[in-house]
């Protein structure tokens, strides 16, 4: 290059102004601590956070909290109950509720109720987390090839993706559970049945992300930082998982933690609608459905569950919405 | 650069003396194109094509810098991406280091990609939001697999220090740096495996004034001291003229004009480089009123379908029937000065009269050939070539006029204390300029 001819007066050499040594160690606030500050000063979310790490703790704790209580979910009760009535309701007021039976007994047989819900959160969780982790494995790696390949890749799986989404996905679910067998790869009791349903709800629940991904990937791939990393001899291996699935983790966990509660839904209601997990495995849509034949003489059995659910599905929701306002890039 | 540094970066290839090897090309680009296709329907059949870049012949030579002008849409960025074979050409040959790399595959191109680097337009978008400065100034040496002795660590703290950047800053994000800075960042990881040319596309234009002229000065100062060979693509003809060797034109993705900076500045040959020059402001409000723009009417001709013959021939002043015919060839009016149109100015005398046969010639070529397919069209294109030749007549009686004012103007450039005479130059120029916009 050649010396500034005639022009500018800027010629001088430049010293930017963080220049000057800092004595203390520098390190980089990370877009992940930047949302995690922002996160914790959202008092809502962040309560929603805490009730989802002890329904977490809970179902992951189940035996020990019912070991606490003295109660299993499948012993009867019978002496609990009232006969007066013909049909077997809970002795005594709100189903029976003591100081043995925290949240009462079911009727007809006088099983626990608390040591049914802790359980019950256990197998809605496990469907739920289950489910949601392949649909993101689903719709992550299909999102992105869409989204990053462009041409007939991007044509195939979103023609796919329309598919499924048109798919009466309850009735399938429904066809599908109530013809399967009792035994699955070497497995039984309820262990196929939560197999089958984690397999189904996921199934049916990547297109949803895997959109988000796809419109995600298409923008990103048109950013100068993709074509950098193919001009330092970057593969497309390298820059999906390197270059494009950092960028990818904001939405991908706000949809995720958005997507379980409506998957704790659907496993409620295949098991309302008697596909969902088999009795005597305690489940909150089964005991709801359960509850539908006792709700004048028993209400509190109704409740219980449903309350389980609601509280449930709302913390996730409130926790996925601060989240995704922690994470958007354009909050402050 | 410390002691560390250099040997940290022993395992690439040492820079060569820029001064040392002159006149070598580096990089030869031989009748390069690159059409996108146009698909329509449901079976995707191709309708047409963009023709970003149809046809560019030029060279690179070691440790020059060659600046690429031209307005946006012209196929500059094309033309970029194609050397550094982001984008693999329709046709043509690229050439660097004497090896063919116009269709090499991505693997084959990879141990190339640490010679050929490239520095991008948007600091904001050029820079992965979500990797520290460290991943992205380090991923050249992981992504070529390339040891350093004291680690990559070390290796991109070196880096940093070299483009003016805070070693200390290895852990922050990109999003906590300036837009100045953030390029700094670009060019610290294009720098990374000590390249022998990068490809810097529109590097400044993204940023404020006072930071370019940072920017520029660091590629400057980096180019002296590792020896590097630039091709700059801008817009800004100030830019180009600061940092420029030699400086091509391009103009609906053909290069109309090709020329060592001062040529180029001095003598602007192409009518098309001749609006270009007069659409640079001119710092001082009393000069301006003598500072006559050549305003070019309407918009640039789409690049699906190109105007025949000569494309800048629909918005130049100078066109007639034979710019229609005959597409201008790149041709050497002076040592070092190539330019494609029929009708250059300030032009030497004697290079016209040459170029008038030869493109004479061509003229009467094309009429024959008309004449063998239908007589009756003929007649009209030996009418056409006939009109032609009288404007050829006046543009030779126009020349030895601009020739004055053209050697005014050099020495004017070459001294700035002299304003007075520039200002005698320009007012000249300016009244030749206005003469030219009338006819």
């Amino acid at each position: 290059m050649t010396a500034p001819l005639h022009d500018s007066g800027t010629a001088t050499l430049e010293v930017p102004a963080d220049q000057v040594p800092e004595s203390a160690k520098i390190t980089g606030r990370s877009p992940g601590r930047i949302a995690w500050n922002r996160l914790k000063k959202d008092k809502v979310a962040l309560g929603g956070g805490i009730v989802v790490i002890l329904l977490i703790l809970v179902g992951i704790l189940a035996p020990v909290l019912c070991a606490l209580v003295g109660q299993d979910p499948d012993t009867f009760h019978t002496n609990l109950l009232d006969a007066s009535l013909g049909i077997g309701t809970p002795a005594g007021s709100f189903g029976g509720m003591s100081s043995t039976h925290l949240l009462g007994i079911d009727p007809i047989s006088g099983r626990d109720l608390f040591s049914r819900v802790v359980y019950g959160a256990q197998i809605s969780l496990i469907v739920a987390f289950g489910s949601a982790l392949l649909a993101v494995i689903i719709g992550v790696v299909a999102g992105m090839a869409a989204g990053f390949f462009g041409g007939w890749v991007d044509s195939v799986i979103s023609r796919v993706m329309d598919i499924l989404l048109a798919f009466p996905q309850l009735l399938f679910s429904i066809a599908l559970l109530s013809v399967m067998p009792d035994k699955l790869f070497g497995l039984s009791g309820s262990g196929p049945r939560i197999l089958v349903l984690i397999f189904v709800i996921g199934f049916f629940g990547w297109p949803y992300i895997g959109r988000i991904v796809r419109g995600q990937a298409l923008s990103l791939r048109e950013r100068e930082f993709v074509e950098a990393a193919r001009s330092l001899g970057g593969g497309s291996v390298h820059i999906l998982f390197k270059e494009l699935l950092p960028n990818l983790v904001a939405p991908i966990l706000v949809y995720t933690t958005l997507m379980i509660p409506t998957n704790i839904l659907n496993e409620a209601a295949l098991s309302f609608l008697g596909v969902g997990v088999k009795p005597p495995t305690p489940s909150w849509g089964q005991m709801l459905s359960d509850s539908i034949q006792y709700y004048t003489v028993d209400p509190t059995y109704m409740v219980i569950p449903g309350l389980a659910i609601f509280i449930t599905v709302l913390s996730f929701n409130l926790f996925g919405d601060g989240l995704r306002d922690a994470l958007d890039p354009k909050g402050n | 650069m410390s002691e560390e540094s250099s040997t940290a970066t022993a395992t690439v290839p040492a820079p060569k003396a820029p001064a040392a090897s002159e006149g070598e090309a580096l990089l030869q680009v031989h009748d390069l194109v690159k059409h996108f296709p146009i698909k329509k329907g449901l079976l995707q059949r191709q309708v047409g094509a963009v023709q970003a870049v149809d046809g560019l012949t030029f060279d690179v030579r070691q440790g020059e810098t060659l600046g690429v002008v031209g307005e946006s849409g012209c196929g500059k960025s094309t033309m970029g991406r194609l050397i550094t074979r982001l984008l693999e050409p329709t046709s043509g040959k690229i050439t660097f280091e004497g090896v063919d790399i116009s269709h090499l595959s991505t693997a084959k191109m990879r141990p190339l990609r640490r010679d050929i680097q490239m520095i991008f337009q948007d600091p904001y978008s050029s820079l992965n939001p979500r990797h520290t400065v460290g991943t992205i100034v380090g991923a050249p040496f992981r992504l070529q697999g390339i040891k350093t002795e004291n680690g990559t660590k070390a290796a991109v703290q070196d880096l940093l220090e070299l483009c003016g950047l805070n070693p200390e800053h290895y852990n922050r994000y990109p999003h906590e740096f300036s837009g100045g800075q953030r390029q700094r960042i670009g060019i610290a990881r294009a720098l990374a495996l000590r390249p022998k040319m990068i490809v810097a596309d529109e590097p400044v234009s993204a940023l404020d004034v006072s930071i370019q002229a940072q920017v520029v000065n660091l590629l400057d100062d980096l180019q002296t001291e590792l020896g590097l060979t630039y091709v700059v693509i801008a817009h800004d003809l100030s830019v180009v003229r600061h940092v420029s060797d030699r400086v091509a034109v391009m103009y609906l993705g053909k290069i109309v004009e090709i020329a060592d900076r001062d040529s180029l500045y001095a003598s602007p040959m192409h009518p098309y480089t001749n609006a270009l020059m007069s659409a640079v402001p001119v710092p001082d409000p009393s000069r301006k009123q003598e500072h006559n723009r050549i305003l070019l009417t309407g918009d640039v001709p789409s690049p699906v379908n190109p105007p025949s013959g000569c494309h800048f021939r629909t918005r130049c002043w100078k066109a007639t029937e034979k710019c229609a015919e005959i597409e201008p060839p790149l041709v050497a009016l002076k040592t070092g000065h190539q330019v494609a149109c029929h009708y250059p100015e300030n032009a030497p005398t004697d290079v016209i009269a040459e170029t008038i046969t030869v493109s004479k010639e061509a003229g009467e070529a094309v009429a024959k050939a008309a004449e063998a397919a239908v007589a009756a069209k003929a007649e009209e294109t030996a009418e056409a070539a006939e009109t032609a030749e009288v404007a050829e007549v006046a543009a030779a009686e126009e020349a030895p006029a601009d020739a004055e004012p053209e050697a005014a103007e050099a020495a004017a450039e070459e001294s700035t204390e002299a304003v007075e005479s520039t200002e005698a130059a320009e007012s000249t120029e300016g009244a030749d300029a206005k003469g030219e916009t009338k006819s």
